[in-house]
């Protein structure tokens, strides 16, 4: 205690050194550039799409929202991110953990191979998968044959996002995991814990922001993948068009107040995941300044 | 000092773990959501046989939302069980090549018969005769090309050769994915024929003086017409008749003016049932009934009112019939029909990718 209170002072004093030595006039330049940068660049795009979702009224907006095809894109893509992001969490903690924990030969090849949907331009990956699955491959029509359809079905547009979404947990949880090192998983073996054990009560604790970011980030995507999607979809409303793709195609039917509810709807679904993570962030302060420690 | 470090792990170690039980609670509430969710979307997609899936292209939303209704409607009044029409639309070539891919579409409505022939020659689910299997060329409705230009005509486009001026910027998709844009292709070649009197070298010139000033391809009319009116590019979109009516409708009569030039082409968007693609009998005689049904007094009436030349006016109501200017329309027959001009124009290293290399 009686170390502490010196510094405590010290930064609480009139004369306190300052910490950066350029003029005022350069500092609130560059403050300045700064709020106007992500004042036009994301709250000027999203402003605008609210502001025409409402243009005529909450009411006609509403309407634009209650179309049964408006609907079942909403379903769609809830139901289409609730699949690939538990799949995907999944392979991602299965990935990072061996990557981070144990010696093999092959890792950075697996590390490659899961970067590749990033690299990857989307409408590749549809098309990719189109040539896989579609009526003019062996296996597709092997497929069709056995009444099992793959392309422009629901089952497609769940592959399509789940490659899309991939790599993005998995990434988000390899530099972490990588940092933390093996030494506690290491300490708990020797403590005679097997190794689900090791997993569920020192690794799992200890990634779990890491996993919730990943989550978060996974989820954005898979419900606003349009690339991917739009090549594999097909296109046939109120069966097949996700949330982004019915939104170019009210668009392009000059319904833009039902366009751009339906876009508003998207953007808000994702506000609601950022609420959630500062949520928890708020009310688990303590366990994340604790997990920030390791 | 030393005890408190290593007690703190401990503690916190315990939390967790209460926390890591709060956690699969919740775990089991979201997989019980999802399994009440997923179980009636699977129910709602039970196939019935009695479900009919339209492959249109990009022009016809409008049209077809309408007629589906319409259709429905009909058909239950027949004493039929009650159908679900499903609506796909995009880029006529682009939806053609869904349908090769294995999209199942039972009927399709393209823009013009080389998209339904590549169907029908790349998957046999279609006879090679679709054609004369409906009347009119098995299309129930027709159009022609006009330019749209804005509100007053500033920049005073007339016809067609006002297109190759230095100071105009043309719209037009790509005719490689989309069907307008070739109906555009060749109702320009069809004038510059005609203007230089049959010498192919100089239509030749002229088509790539035309694509010398098109600063955007879309990939379908309607990406096309959206670049136009509400991007604000170009001063002159070359458009389906119906679509440019659409645009003067939807965004006010005082934006854009419609310029009908000396010639233009008839336009066939065809419709073919896709045989290979129908499952039951039942199907069948509703998919059947779906095309034969366009060519009813009521539905023609409602291609005349979404701005399609249609047949037959007997049901239409006065003001669609007197909307349509005069226009020499040419048939794409008097070039040889789509099966020749698609190879020879629109095929790869056709005479439209060779203009295209020259810029």
């Amino acid at each position: 205690m009686s170390d502490a209170a010196p510094a405590l002072q010290l930064r609480s004093g009139k004369s306190a050194p300052q910490v950066t030595t350029e003029p005022r006039a350069a500092r609130f330049a560059l403050i300045g550039c700064v709020v106007a940068l992500t004042g036009v660049l994301l709250f000027a795009p999203l402003a605008a799409v609210f502001a025409e979702a409402l243009a005529q009224g909450w009411r006609a907006s509403l309407e634009g929202l209650a179309s049964p095809d408006a609907h079942a894109a909403i379903r769609l893509t809830l139901i289409v991110a609730a699949i690939t992001v538990p799949l995907n969490a999944l392979f991602g903690v299965a990935a990072a953990w061996a990557i981070s924990k144990f010696d093999f030969r092959g890792k950075a090849l697996l590390i490659t191979l899961i970067d590749l949907p990033f690299s990857v331009s989307p409408v590749v990956a549809g098309l990719a998968l189109v040539l896989l699955f579609g009526a003019n491959s062996s296996l597709g029509a092997w497929l069709i044959a056995h009444d099992l359809k793959i392309v422009f079905a629901f089952p497609g547009i769940v592959l399509a996002t789940l490659f899309v979404t991939f790599p993005f947990i998995a990434r988000e949880l390899i530099p972490v995991m990588m940092e933390q090192g093996r030494a506690e998983e290491e300490a708990a073996l020797t403590l005679g814990a097997s190794g689900w054990r090791v997993f569920r009560t020192v690794t799992l604790p200890n990634i779990r922001w890491a996993l919730l970011y990943g989550v978060l980030l996974c989820n954005a995507r898979a419900m606003g993948e349009f690339g991917a999607v739009a090549v594999i979809s097909g296109k046939i409303r109120g069966e097949t068009t996700t949330m982004p793709i019915m939104i170019e195609m009210l668009y392009n039917e000059y319904l833009s107040v039902a366009a751009f509810s339906l876009a508003a709807a998207l953007a808000l679904l994702a506000l609601v995941t950022l609420g959630v993570k500062s949520l928890l962030e708020w009310r688990y302060a303590d366990l994340l300044a604790a997990t920030r420690r390791h | 000092m030393p005890p408190t470090p290593r007690l703190a792990p401990l503690n916190q170690a315990s939390r967790q773990s209460r926390s890591a039980d709060r956690l699969k609670g919740k775990l089991l509430i979201v997989a019980s959501t999802l399994a009440l969710t997923l179980g009636p979307w699977q129910v709602a997609h039970a196939q019935d046989g009695t479900d009919l899936l339209n492959v249109s292209y990009d022009p016809t939303r409008e049209f077809y939302r309408q007629y589906n209704e319409l259709f429905a409607a009909w058909w239950v009044a027949q004493g039929h069980a009650s159908v679900t029409l499903r609506q796909s639309h995009g880029g006529s070539g682009g939806q053609a090549r869904a349908v090769i891919d294995g999209l199942d579409a039972s009927v399709v409505t393209l823009a013009l018969s080389a998209d339904i022939d590549a169907i029908a020659q790349r998957t046999g689910l279609i006879p090679e005769d679709w054609q004369a299997r409906l009347p009119h060329n098995s299309s129930p409705y027709t159009s022609t090309i006009v330019f749209l230009v804005r509100d007053g005509n500033p920049l005073g486009i007339r016809d067609w050769d006002d297109l190759i001026r230095d100071d105009v910027s043309v719209i037009t998709p790509n005719p490689k994915t989309s069907g307008g844009a070739r109906w555009n292709f060749m109702a320009a070649w069809a004038w510059a024929l005609h203007a230089y009197d049959g010498d192919e070298a100089q239509a030749r010139a002229y088509m790539s003086a035309l694509y010398h000033n098109v600063p955007v391809l879309d990939t379908g009319a309607r990406g096309a017409t959206n670049t136009f009116t509400q991007r604000g590019i170009g001063d002159v979109l070359l458009a389906w008749e119906n679509e440019a009516f659409l645009a003067l409708a939807e965004q006010g009569e005082g934006a854009f003016d419609i310029v009908v030039p000396s010639v233009s082409m008839l336009a066939e968007p065809p419709v073919a049932l896709v045989d290979g693609n129908i499952t039951s009998d039942t199907q069948r005689e509703v998919a059947e009934a779906y095309l034969d049904h366009l060519y009813s007094p009521e539905a023609q009436a409602l291609a005349l009112h979404n701005f399609y030349r249609a047949w037959d006016v007997s049901a239409a109501a006065p003001e669609d019939i007197a909307r349509f200017p005069q226009v020499e329309r040419l048939s794409i027959d008097d070039f040889g029909g789509w099966a020749e001009v698609q190879p020879v124009f629109f095929g790869d290293g056709g005479v439209f990718d060779q203009i295209y290399e020259e810029q």
